[in-house]
């Protein structure tokens, strides 16, 4: 690791201020991105602006039609609370599938989005509801603030302060775990919104992205027999040591019909 | 360098750190404490594992600042008077361990699961061990200890 200096933020207000006045500043939440990175030698920031457990970013609240959780929500809190569980129990299923259980006790959801990585849980969730992130200085649709690997809309500084969650009236998601890592290789998150059915891609691709085909077909007939013949484009997909973009769409639909028979119960 | 005060295993210390010193150098090189092992870089193999205000969490990817103030668990603080804990008595008994090196991080990962679900079926402890690698053994007598050390604390011999 690369020397820097550690600064425990007290409020938002601080550790704002002191990210606009030190452009190499970094946020430190849960750090279990952060500091794998810093390990590896991958960045060199020059202060770490630790926002870990300030009361702020921390709670998870239900009501009219809405789920609010703060940035600083750890993946086991979102995993077991009941509030979760009982407005869009596969986001609480979506939170116990994220790593381990040692990752799930520091990482941060507000972390999670902020970081986008590309085969990350929490996107598929958040553009298959069609949430908003509020930040210290706006609301961002999740249309608009997930922005291809690893690139968000946020601005220096700018903090992901809580995700409003619309409940849905039915969601489901399902992963297919890269074995070593447990980063997804395809995640599928299907939602029936108040505005029409959301099926949103992670894992396959540079970003998480809608297949606007598989919601148009369940649009018609919510069942996983909606999805037969219906296959993504491969060549947009992600190709590496393990998969091919081939293998990799075939992911994709078998993880859609999977979600949906998760919620058809066939 | 920053003032830590961490306490460790019901002892304060208090130190001066780097501020890039991870919690698992913390303990072993400054405190002696070398029972918490490093076995990857990654992240990924969870030999590190210690609880961090009753939670438990990889020591290799938590700076040692960030734990000022916390009450800290290592697996030297699980034998009590002597006696060994529940859960390595288990590993003892069901041959849950080879070499040893993952056993720490195991103990410590499986007394956090055992503080959520005491009872845990053989794919909530497969669940529950996720975060931990073993080179040797093939995990199936850990997850037969796992059973055992949840009998052993419900007080059945
Ligand atoms: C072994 C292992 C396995 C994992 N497996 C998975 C998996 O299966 N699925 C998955 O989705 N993830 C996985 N992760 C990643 C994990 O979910 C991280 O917790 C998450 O990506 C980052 O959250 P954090 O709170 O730890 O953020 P940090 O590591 O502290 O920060 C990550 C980045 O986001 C920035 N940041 C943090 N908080 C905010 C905020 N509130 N506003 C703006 N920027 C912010 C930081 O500056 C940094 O750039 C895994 C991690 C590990 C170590
Ligand atoms: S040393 Fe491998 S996870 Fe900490
Ligand atoms: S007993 Fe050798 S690594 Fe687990």
């Amino acid at each position: 690791m690369y020397p820097f200096s550690y600064v425990k933020a007290k409020s938002l207000k601080e550790a704002g201020e002191f990210l606009a006045a030190h452009p190499d500043a970094k946020l430190l939440a849960g750090g279990m991105t952060l500091i794998p990175t810093l390990k590896a030698r991958l960045a060199q920031p020059s202060h770490l602006v630790d926002i870990g457990g300030l009361a702020e970013l921390a709670g998870i609240k239900e009501g009219a039609g809405k789920l609010l959780i703060a940035g600083g929500t750890r993946h086991h809190e979102v995993a077991t609370s009941d509030a979760v569980k009982k407005a869009i129990p596969a986001l609480a299923y979506l939170a116990n599938l994220i790593g381990d259980p040692q990752v799930r006790n520091r990482g941060t959801i507000g972390g999670s989005v902020a970081n986008n990585d590309p085969a990350a849980d929490y996107p598929a969730a958040v553009l298959g509801l069609g949430a908003t992130v509020v930040t210290t200085r706006r609301e961002i649709a999740a249309e608009d603030f997930f922005q291809g690997m690893f690139t968000t809309a946020l601005a220096p500084g700018e903090i992901v302060v809580r995700l409003v969650f619309p409940v849905a009236k039915r969601a489901a998601y399902a992963k297919f775990p890269h074995p070593a890592s447990g980063y997804a290789m395809a995640g599928v998150f299907v939602a029936e919104t108040a505005t029409g059915v959301r099926v949103a891609v992670t894992g396959a691709a540079p970003g998480v992205f809608r297949w606007k085909e598989a919601e148009a077909a369940l649009g018609r007939n919510f069942n996983p027999a909606a999805l037969a013949g219906l296959a993504v484009n491969a060549d947009e997909l992600n190709e590496d040591i393990h998969a091919t973009r081939e293998y990799r769409a075939n992911l994709v639909a078998v993880m859609a019909r999977r979600a949906v028979a998760q919620i058809t119960g066939k | 360098m920053a003032k830590v005060e961490i306490t460790v295993n019901g002892v304060k210390h208090s130190r001066d750190v780097e501020d890039r010193v991870l919690l698992a150098n913390f303990l072993r090189e400054d405190l002696g404490l070398t029972g918490t092992h490093i076995g990857c870089d990654t992240s990924q193999c969870g030999c590190c594992t210690v609880h961090v205000d009753g939670l438990a969490v990889k020591s290799c990817t938590m700076l040692a600042v960030q734990a000022n103030g916390a009450n800290v668990v290592t697996i030297e603080g699980m034998a009590k008077n002597g006696a060994l804990h529940p859960i390595q008595q288990a590993f003892t008994e069901c041959h849950g361990l080879q070499c040893g090196f993952c056993t720490p991080g195991m103990i410590m990962a499986v007394a956090g699961l055992l503080k959520y679900n005491p009872n845990p079926t053989d794919e909530q402890i497969c669940h529950g061990l996720e975060g931990n690698l073993c080179r040797c053994t093939g995990y199936i007598n850990i997850v037969k200890a796992v059973k055992r050390s949840a009998e052993l604390m419900s007080g059945k011999k």
